[in-house]
């Protein structure tokens, strides 16, 4: 439980630069529909800045549909998002940039680059996107091979990790480039179970020593109860349920997250 | 065969080599734009490039290079020194079946991988250069070494036109011999030769290419046998 | 740019006699080249290297050198021997010959193809030989093969002007006929070039369709 440590800036590998406080994202009427189904139904919500979410709720409900609106690999049908201040859909390439810049996203399938070394994975988006140098960047990508445990693995190829191993690099190379937003979509889910805890480890670690905003979708129910200080229930498209871990999980107001907690816990 | 026949006859190879050599150049670099430019996320870009595909790869080899000798400097007052001219035709034809090579292979990378591009805010130039294209140029090699071949022999075709590559230079050794079934067992052995050292070389390169990204070398040792042809002298090869 | 239409007008009588000659060698070097693609990619299946190695090798230097020059060899090196064949012949069948050898290899995938269930259960009704090929096999390769074939044609179309070179008049052969006589370059070959272009163009819709209605 994250109760017991608070976070010591003096031996954090990778403090995120505080982001402004209060609202950080703002999703207002949004509607997606892939052909005739409406996978998300004129949706509202926001998150404030620091405040770790976690999206739940039978697969297909939109949970991971609204992680990819935010990473703008989806356009809404209507509806507009805002992330910190400026606003998503319609936007010049160039805005759609720069508000990427706050957010990072780990996938489920890892998606590292399968063409580039460890190392050469976490330090490129740096270099090329930010502008850092290469010892800086290098500098920083080591620090957090190191925080996921992965240091000795700089120049192995994707091919030679493991999944799990995989996803720690994926999570090192999205926290490289300082986002204000982490956005985790089922990050556990392609893995073979004994090796979930690890990555599951690494995200609590991040979660407890820095304070950057996460949005996360996940069939963990238990990490979802240490990491998250707000839970949203989904059900076809809509929020039916939101609220704190510890009332969500133990004293659901409807009997559908009753039902879908039942049959995932 | 005397030496001197012999030396026509090696002057006829370091000219097909020469044309072998400028038009991969073109049809590579051909092959790379259009084939980019039919991923290209604006319509009108795809289609032009569609239709540059379309003509060059309808029309023959052969009526191209006339329409460059012959046309091209009644028309438009371009008169091209043979070498270019045959550079030009041949290049711009194979460029159209290299940009399907090319156009297949960026489409066979992993949608995910782009998502993952977007995720780091790389721009659309960035993915195509720092994760598509390194992914997805291994991948073209064999497809690309057959098309090689296919150019090989496509240079026979300037011989029509009496440019003195290795096909001209075994019509002119029939001629001086009044004998033909030596001169053309040689001529085509060469071009056996060098097909295999093409052959050979791009495989190499596909080696190369592979190793050190994880990824097995796609084919059998067999390869040549196994592969399907995907190029044929023309032809919308799926 | 000068443009003269009545070059074109004057051309298209000359066209029509060169497309009948590119059909004819079209259709016959097709024939030539399914029956003998056919033939080759059965004798890659006989058990034995005496058989295999040959036509393997055969067949790979025919597929790997210029089609112009074996045009010649056939065309000069057969009188030479005492055969003697007219240019038409000659060219449709190095024509045809030649693209057995790439016919070959969609045969030979078409049939690797067909499940090895297939054989098995042929073997296990105790069928012969002859009749697991004819009634069993070949007939489930065939549908797979009919689209890679159909593009192979459409190859073959754009080669068959190279017969002008051993002096048959198809399309090409007219047009450089044509353009001597009445010094007029530009028209004739722009002609042929969109006749190609057309033909190939109608004939590729007409494969797609092809593919369609075999896929159910």
């Amino acid at each position: 439980m994250p109760t017991d440590t608070l976070p010591n800036p003096g031996t954090d590998p990778e403090k995120t630069p505080a982001g402004s406080t209060g609202e950080l994202i703002r999703l207002e009427q949004v509607t997606k529909r892939f052909g005739s189904n409406t996978v998300l139904d004129h949706l509202d919500f926001s998150v404030d800045a620091g405040k770790h979410v976690t999206l739940i709720g039978p697969s297909g409900s939109g949970k991971t549909t609204i992680l990819r609106l935010l990473m703008t690999l989806l356009k809404p049908d209507e509806g507009t998002i805002t992330v910190d201040g400026q606003q998503l859909f319609p936007a010049s390439d160039k805005q759609v940039r720069e508000v990427r810049k706050k957010i990072g996203m780990v996938f489920q399938q890892f998606n590292l680059f399968p063409n580039m070394t460890v190392l050469r994975n976490i330090t490129e988006a740096p270099v090329t996107v930010l502008g850092l140098s290469k010892d800086e960047a290098v500098e920083r990508a080591k620090g957090l091979l190191d925080m996921v445990g992965l240091a000795d693995k700089c120049d192995a190829h994707p091919a030679q990790l493991s999944g799990g191993q995989q996803q720690r690099v994926a999570i090192a190379r999205a926290l490289a480039m300082r986002p204000q937003v982490l956005l985790l979509d089922e990050v556990t889910s392609a893995l073979d179970p004994e090796l979930v805890a690890g990555v599951l480890d690494v995200l609590r670690d991040i979660a407890r020593s820095t304070d950057i905003t996460m949005l996360c979708v996940t069939h963990e129910m238990n990490f979802a109860r240490d990491i998250s200080d707000q839970v949203l229930m989904f059900d076809s498209g809509r929020i039916i349920e939101s609220g704190p871990p510890e009332k969500i999980f133990s004293d659901p107001e409807l009997d559908r997250t009753r039902e879908f907690l039942s049959a995932v816990l | 065969m005397t030496s001197g026949l012999w030396e026509l006859v090696l002057k006829g190879v370091w000219v097909t080599v020469q044309l072998l050599v400028c038009s991969a150049l073109l049809g590579a670099a051909v092959s790379f734009v259009v084939g980019v430019a039919r991923t290209h996320r604006l319509w009108i870009v795809r289609f032009l490039a569609g239709v540059y595909t379309e003509v060059f790869r309808g029309t023959s080899a052969l009526v191209m290079i006339f329409w460059v000798y012959f046309v091209l400097p009644v028309a438009f007052g371009w008169q091209l020194v043979p070498l270019w001219a045959g550079t030009l035709a041949l290049g711009l034809t194979y460029g159209a079946y290299g940009s399907e090579i090319v156009r297949g292979a960026l489409n066979a990378v992993d949608p995910a991988q782009k998502e993952g591009g977007i995720a780091l805010s790389f721009t659309p130039w960035q993915r195509l250069r720092l994760i598509l294209l390194p992914q997805a140029v291994p991948e073209m090699i064999p497809p690309f070494s057959n098309l090689l071949v296919e150019l090989l022999k496509g240079t026979a075709l300037v011989s029509i036109m009496g440019m003195g590559d290795l096909a001209f230079s075994g019509n002119l050794v029939r001629l001086a011999l009044q004998e033909s079934a030596e001169i053309y067992t040689i001529v085509l052995l060469i071009y056996f030769v060098i097909a295999f050292v093409l052959t050979r070389g791009m495989r190499g390169l596909e080696h190369k290419l592979k190793a050190g990204t994880g990824k097995p070398v796609g084919s059998t040792p067999d390869q040549e046998l196994d592969r399907p042809q995907t190029t044929g002298v023309g032809g919308a090869v799926a | 740019m000068k443009w003269d239409w009545s070059a074109v007008s004057g051309f298209m009588p000359d066209l029509w006699a060169g497309l009948l000659v590119t059909l004819q060698i079209l259709v016959l070097g097709s024939l030539i080249s399914f029956a003998l693609g056919l033939v080759w990619a059965l004798l890659m299946r006989v058990p034995s290297r005496w058989v295999t190695w040959p036509v393997g090798a055969v067949t790979e230097f025919v597929r790997n050198t210029p089609l112009l020059v074996q045009l010649f060899f056939l065309f000069y090196v057969l009188p030479e021997w005492g055969v003697t064949f007219s240019a038409l012949t000659t060219g449709v069948f190095a024509i045809g010959l030649h693209y057995s050898t790439y016919t070959m290899q969609v045969y030979r995938a078409g049939i690797e193809a067909v499940p090895v269930g297939q054989w098995e259960a042929a073997t296990a009704l105790n069928l012969p030989l002859r009749r697991t090929w004819i009634a069993v096999i070949l007939p489930q390769a065939v549908r797979r093969v009919v689209p890679a074939l159909g593009n192979y044609v459409i190859s073959m179309l754009k080669d068959t002007p190279l017969v002008m070179a051993i002096t048959v008049l198809e399309m090409l052969g007219r047009a450089r006929l044509y353009s001597q006589e009445h010094f007029q370059f530009t028209e004739p070959l722009t002609v042929i070039g969109v006749a190609f272009i057309v033909i190939s163009y109608l004939a590729s819709l007409a494969l797609r369709a092809l593919e369609r209605r075999l896929a159910h």
